[in-house]
């Protein structure tokens, strides 16, 4: 009988545990694994590719002005698929290993971007100039017209 | 609810073992299986005490995965009332917590706070269960929380800010609250971009 116990004993102690110790120990995700969406607002452009083909549609643009771009990505109900790091093509936006995303309110989950933006002259929308020293010259042309005092 | 007060309430209410009672209204069971997954001996959720019951009524916590589809919204009211109080609901996945690919549906409710009270929030679709667990240590107080809302800008200058002003001084910006899915033009969103 106590023979018995005394064995038993010694085989669990040699089978040891499996069960892991997080979260009093860090687990860091696999390689690969898609997690919390991180961007880079400076290299974003504000294309808006990632919006066009987010399933969830969780990136919502609005031209606030005809300089300002707002971008508002609702991350609550991201699905983590991974579309808009492949379409980006200005490499600003990763979905890194992250995945303690856990918190007790949703508004924790929003990342909200103002983005600055050359205007077209014809339409007077908001359009990409190529690289900062575009969007430098198109700074100059407006204030320029604006203090000569044409339209706008 | 902030993260203290959960704390407080926790070590008050909750001194002993959770017992949760787990639901689906209306998810693909991606989130089911991670919730049973969190339960094996790999990751084992009851060294804290967790333990799945069958009936709402022995239950101090509720898990909700999926968006609420329209008929589950009275059947749902019902089990939050028929826990008895003090109670924690735990939304589970993207479509619980915010509604998904299926937000704006026309047979989706798209949220589960939408219809009852949730404390907390565990994003992912689905959730990885070491995510599953970091929620649940949130909620006993074990681990801080670590997402935030981030409002980042590009560098503006300074003259087209005082072009901004002299050019749109009438036109006040109000972003709409709630994501509807349309922009302000009242396109889909990314039509327009």
């Amino acid at each position: 009988m106590i023979a018995s116990k005394i064995r038993q004993i010694l085989i669990g102690k040699r089978a040891g545990s499996v069960t892991l110790k997080y979260p009093f120990e860090p687990r860091p995700s696999e390689p690969g694994y898609r997690g919390r969406v991180t961007v880079d607002t400076d290299k974003c452009v504000g294309c808006g590719g990632c919006a066009d083909v987010c399933p969830a549609r969780c990136i919502l643009i609005t031209d606030v002005s005809p300089f300002i771009r707002i971008i508002r990505r609702y991350l609550d109900r991201c699905i983590h698929c991974g579309r808009c790091e492949e379409v980006c093509a200005y490499d600003a936006l990763h979905l890194d290993g992250e995945y303690e995303l856990a918190t007790t309110d949703r508004k924790d989950l929003f990342i909200e971007q103002k983005l600055f933006m050359g205007t077209c002259n014809r339409c007077g929308r908001c359009y990409i100039p190529p690289t900062p020293l575009d969007r430098l010259m198109v700074v100059g042309f407006r204030k320029d017209e604006d203090l000569d005092g044409e339209t706008i | 609810m902030k993260e203290g007060f959960i704390r407080k309430f926790h070590s008050k209410a909750f001194g002993r073992s959770l017992w949760v009672f787990h639901t689906n209204v209306g998810a693909c069971n991606g989130c089911d299986i991670e919730v049973l997954d969190v339960l094996t001996p790999f990751f084992d959720v009851e060294r804290f005490g967790i333990k799945l019951v069958g009936s709402p009524r022995h239950a101090d916590v509720l898990l909700v995965t999926g968006p609420v589809t329209r008929p589950m919204v009275e059947p749902l009211k019902r089990l939050y009332e028929a826990v008895p109080s003090p109670k924690l609901v735990v939304a589970i996945g993207a479509c619980a917590v915010g509604g998904c690919v299926w937000f704006d549906t026309y047979n989706v409710i798209g949220g589960v706070d939408k219809v009852i009270p949730v404390d907390i929030y565990i994003p992912g679709c689905p959730p990885k269960p070491e995510a599953i667990i970091y929620g649940v240590a949130l909620a006993l107080g074990l681990v801080p929380k670590k997402v935030g809302p981030a409002i980042e800008s590009h560098e503006i200058p300074m003259e087209v800010e005082d072009i901004l002003k002299e050019l749109t001084p009438s036109r006040p910006v109000a972003l709409p609250v709630n994501p509807d899915g349309k922009n302000d033009n009242g396109k889909q969103d990314g039509e327009g971009a």
